[in-house]
Order: C-alpha cells, then sequence, then structure tokens
C-alpha cells in the first residue's frame, strides 16, 4: 500500500522529470503513429485496389507482420543504424529519431493491414458507383480512404496502442539513457528491477490513463461520426 | 463525345455455367424512354450493367458510338439500391460534378440548381446516409444528372418507394425525358410502362422476345410469355 501512495504523490507532484519522460513518450509514439499512417494507409490503399502478382503473398506477410516481437524489430534497426551498419553514418542510434523509427517499423503493418481490409469492404460497396462516375483509379484510393475516415481513426488507434505500450524496440535502439531517450515503459522497467517500485507504479498509472484518454475520445469522436456521417 | 446508339451484338453472359443472358442483339438510340420489362430473373438488371459498361460480356461485342470503351462518357446510372457516399448531401453531388468533370466555379451554381430540381435544398447539410428511402433515391437521380448525361439508366427507380416518393420520380425522369435525356428503365411496374415508357423491350430468361413500342405492346403482345406478362400471371423462371 505504500508503494501505492507513493505512486499517486509522485503523479500529483508533477517532477519535472517525471514529466519529461511522459512528453518523451508521447511524442515518439505519436510521431511513429504519423509516419506509420504517412506509409501504412496509401500502402494498404493500393494493395486493397490493385491486383498484381504475389498480392496474396504481401497480404499474409502484411497480416503476419501485425504481431512482429518488438525486440526482433530493435534488433533489426538497431542493425541498421549502428555504427557500422548501413544507415550508420546518419548517428541516429540511441536517440529519439531511432525510437520513433523502430515504432514505426512495428506499427506500419498494422496500420497498412486494417487499412487494406478497411479499403477493400468499402470498395465493394463503392465499387458500380464509382465506376458509373468514371472515378480514375487515383481518385478512387482518396475516394475510399476519406469514405473510411471513421474505420481508419480505430486503425490509427490499434497503433498508437502498440507503440505506446511497447518496451523491446525502444530500449534496444534508444538505450534508456536518463534525460534523453528515457520513455514511460523504458523507465517502468528499469524501475522495477532497480526496486523503485513507487516510480514504476506512478509511470505505469500514467501510461494507462493516456491510453484510456485517448481510446474514449477516440471513441467519442466516431460515435460523433457516425451520427454525422451516417 | 457521345455515347449513343448503344449497339449490342449477341451479346451472352453465364455466371458459373448458368446463362443470364443469351444472344441480346439491341440498338438503342435517342428518344423516348424504352422499358426493359419481364420478371425477375429474366436479366433486366445485367443487361443495364451492360449498357453502363460496368460488365464485360462473355461472349458478344458492345459499341458506345461505335467505340469499344467502356469509360462512361455522357451516361449515368442509378442504381436499384444507390450508394450514397459518406458525406453530407451536398458534398455528394459536388462530389459527382468534380468527377464529371465540371468546372470548380461551375459546381456550386449546378449543386444548388440540382438540389433544387429534386427538392433537397433543406437537407443539403444532411449526412447522406441519413436520408430516407425516398430521399435517397431523388439524391441518386441528381448525382446521375449532374453528369449531364444524354443517356440515363434506371433500375427498378421506385421499386421500394411509397406513392408520393414514386409520383416524384416519375416526375423528375419524365421532365429529364422531355429535355432530350434518353432514359432506360429496367422495370416490372406495368403501370409505370404505361405512363413513361415510349418502346419496350421484354426479357424473358435472358432472351428479348419482343422490341416494340409500347402502344403496340400494351394493344397486343406478340408472344405468349408477354401477354401472360401484361395479364399479371406468374411466370416463374426455372
Amino acid at each position: 500500500m505504500n508503494e501505492g501512495s507513493g505512486a499517486l504523490q509522485l503523479v500529483l507532484s508533477g517532477d519535472p522529470a517525471l514529466y519529461n519522460i511522459v512528453r518523451l513518450s508521447l511524442v515518439v509514439s505519436l510521431s511513429a503513429v504519423a509516419l506509420a499512417a504517412l506509409i501504412g494507409m496509401p500502402l494498404g490503399g493500393l494493395v486493397a485496389l490493385t491486383r498484381f502478382p504475389g498480392r496474396a503473398l504481401l497480404i499474409v506477410i502484411l497480416n503476419a507482420f501485425m504481431g512482429l516481437p518488438p525486440v526482433v524489430v530493435g534488433l533489426a534497426v538497431f542493425l541498421l543504424l549502428s555504427r557500422s551498419g548501413p544507415l550508420g553514418s546518419f548517428g541516429l542510434l540511441f536517440t529519439p529519431t531511432a525510437m520513433v523509427i523502430a515504432q514505426a517499423v512495428l506499427i506500419t503493418p498494422i496500420i497498412a493491414a486494417l487499412t487494406r481490409q478497411s479499403v477493400e469492404d468499402l470498395w465493394v460497396e463503392y465499387r458500380d458507383e464509382l465506376n458509373a462516375m468514371g472515378v480514375k483509379p487515383f481518385a478512387r484510393l482518396i475516394t475510399l480512404l476519406y469514405d473510411a475516415r471513421v474505420a481508419l481513426v480505430t486503425v490509427l488507434l490499434a497503433g498508437f496502442g502498440r507503440a505506446a505500450a511497447e518496451v523491446g524496440a525502444v530500449m534496444i535502439v534508444g538505450g534508456n539513457i536518463n534525460g534523453f531517450t528515457r520513455v514511460m515503459t523504458t523507465s517502468i522497467a528499469l524501475e522495477t528491477s532497480k526496486g523503485d517500485l513507487p516510480l514504476a507504479m506512478g509511470l505505469g498509472l500514467i501510461l494507462i490513463t493516456i491510453v484510456f484518454a485517448i481510446n474514449a475520445s477516440a471513441w467519442g469522436l466516431r460515435l460523433y461520426a457516425e451520427r454525422r456521417i451516417g | 463525345m457521345s455515347d449513343l446508339p448503344i449497339k449490342l451484338s449477341h451479346v451472352s453472359f453465364s455466371a458459373a455455367a448458368t446463362p443470364i443472358l443469351r444472344g441480346i442483339d439491341l440498338v438503342l438510340r435517342a428518344g423516348a424512354p424504352t422499358f426493359l420489362m419481364g420478371p425477375n430473373g429474366s436479366g433486366k438488371t445485367t443487361l443495364l450493367r451492360f449498357l453502363m459498361g460496368l460488365m464485360t460480356p462473355t461472349s458478344g461485342t458492345i459499341e458506345w458510338n461505335g467505340s469499344h470503351d467502356p469509360a462512361p462518357r455522357r451516361r449515368a446510372m442509378v442504381f436499384q439500391h444507390p450508394v450514397l457516399l459518406r458525406r453530407s448531401v451536398a458534398a455528394n453531388l459536388l462530389y459527382a460534378l468534380e468527377q464529371a468533370g465540371i468546372e470548380k466555379s461551375q459546381q456550386d451554381k449546378n449543386c444548388t440548381q440540382l438540389l433544387e430540381l429534386v427538392g433537397l435544398v433543406d437537407l443539403a447539410d444532411r449526412p447522406a446516409r441519413r436520408l430516407s428511402g425516398g430521399e435517397r433515391q431523388k439524391l441518386a437521380f441528381a448525382r446521375a444528372l449532374a453528369r449531364s448525361p444524354e443517356l440515363l439508366i434506371l433500375d427498378e427507380p421506385t421499386a421500394s418507394l411509397d406513392p408520393s416518393a414514386t409520383l416524384a420520380i416519375e416526375q423528375l425522369i419524365a421532365r429529364a425525358a422531355d429535355e432530350g435525356i434518353k432514359i432506360v428503365i429496367a422495370s416490372h411496374d406495368l403501370g409505370q410502362a404505361r405512363r413513361l415508357a415510349g418502346d419496350i423491350v421484354f426479357l424473358h430468361r435472358g432472351q428479348i422476345l419482343e422490341t416494340t413500342s409500347a402502344v403496340s405492346f400494351f394493344q397486343r403482345a406478340q408472344t405468349e410469355q408477354a401477354e401472360k406478362f401484361l395479364r399479371g400471371d406468374l411466370i416463374i423462371e426455372r
């Protein structure tokens, strides 16, 4: 119980070090979601609307990669960014940028695979009408992504949830450097192993609250949109 | 660039070895509304989809003003169950205007005119997917007119509407026909055909049995199946 009240005090005290950790977590995960959406949504839409050899294989790969283990992604990005790796010259390893890249790699397949499913379902519904209106392929993609917007909010949420919750990838490529690359999940892991349970629990509390708040507002947005858009 | 006349030569279509249409020869020219009539399953909707260029026949050819390119130029279709975009009523029309290549500066004006024509001005900002059945059909009709078509293809446009909504749609159809738009309607509503049709194409089991003026079709049908259809007998398809 002592740890519990300690955790609460820590959260409420507004400790600047703690809030820096929270801020970095949000910046890294939201940037990763933005980057992954920029790649994953057009990719998913394209796969949904085009037919090419190997399409079925690509869909299976995307679906399978939804469950990529974060530590494996971390390792792969680590090898790419390390001094001797192909992208080593950029000096990105152990920076927040590296963490964004690793999380984006982790969740791009999630966003692409779920987007493909949403767009493909909508295409079945819209196909005749869009063809009858003579809609060209590129406009078709934009139309379907836009009209699937309510579903795509949920897709973004799935990506954010995955990014915000993972430890392995950011730990490996970020290095959990105090004040620089330390985020909520890596400090929880560290503080727990050090035995500083109040800090670990406080961070856990904040993490859950943030995830809850984001999901609640997305759900509200969805209800509102369904009423507005139909 | 015109889409008319449309010429179908020996068009057949089978789905999973079941013949849907068999040896269709048909030429559609500008003029009074053409009604495709026949019982359910006679191939009316499939034939409309060919006219619109949404499907490729198993055999035979379709020409739009001599071209084999199925991309719609001056034709539009209202489906039996129109799918409206997940946007406002006005946005649905603006989308169709944009896709039809109407200039940006003209789009707002055309949109307002179309809303006035079908009586949906007050609902312009409503989400289209929240409209009632009759309102949906009106919006789908307006959306088809947004393409300023010379051929308008309608699949059972009033099948699930109440009498007042049916009347409104029939008035829109009559008005469009008066303005010189060629109308092709699939319907098994004999009353509607009497009110609107210029000529009749009677389909039965995927074949055209009669192509004739509406007057002579209703006075004296040439085939036994059409006679039965006119009498209101149940024609069971096998």
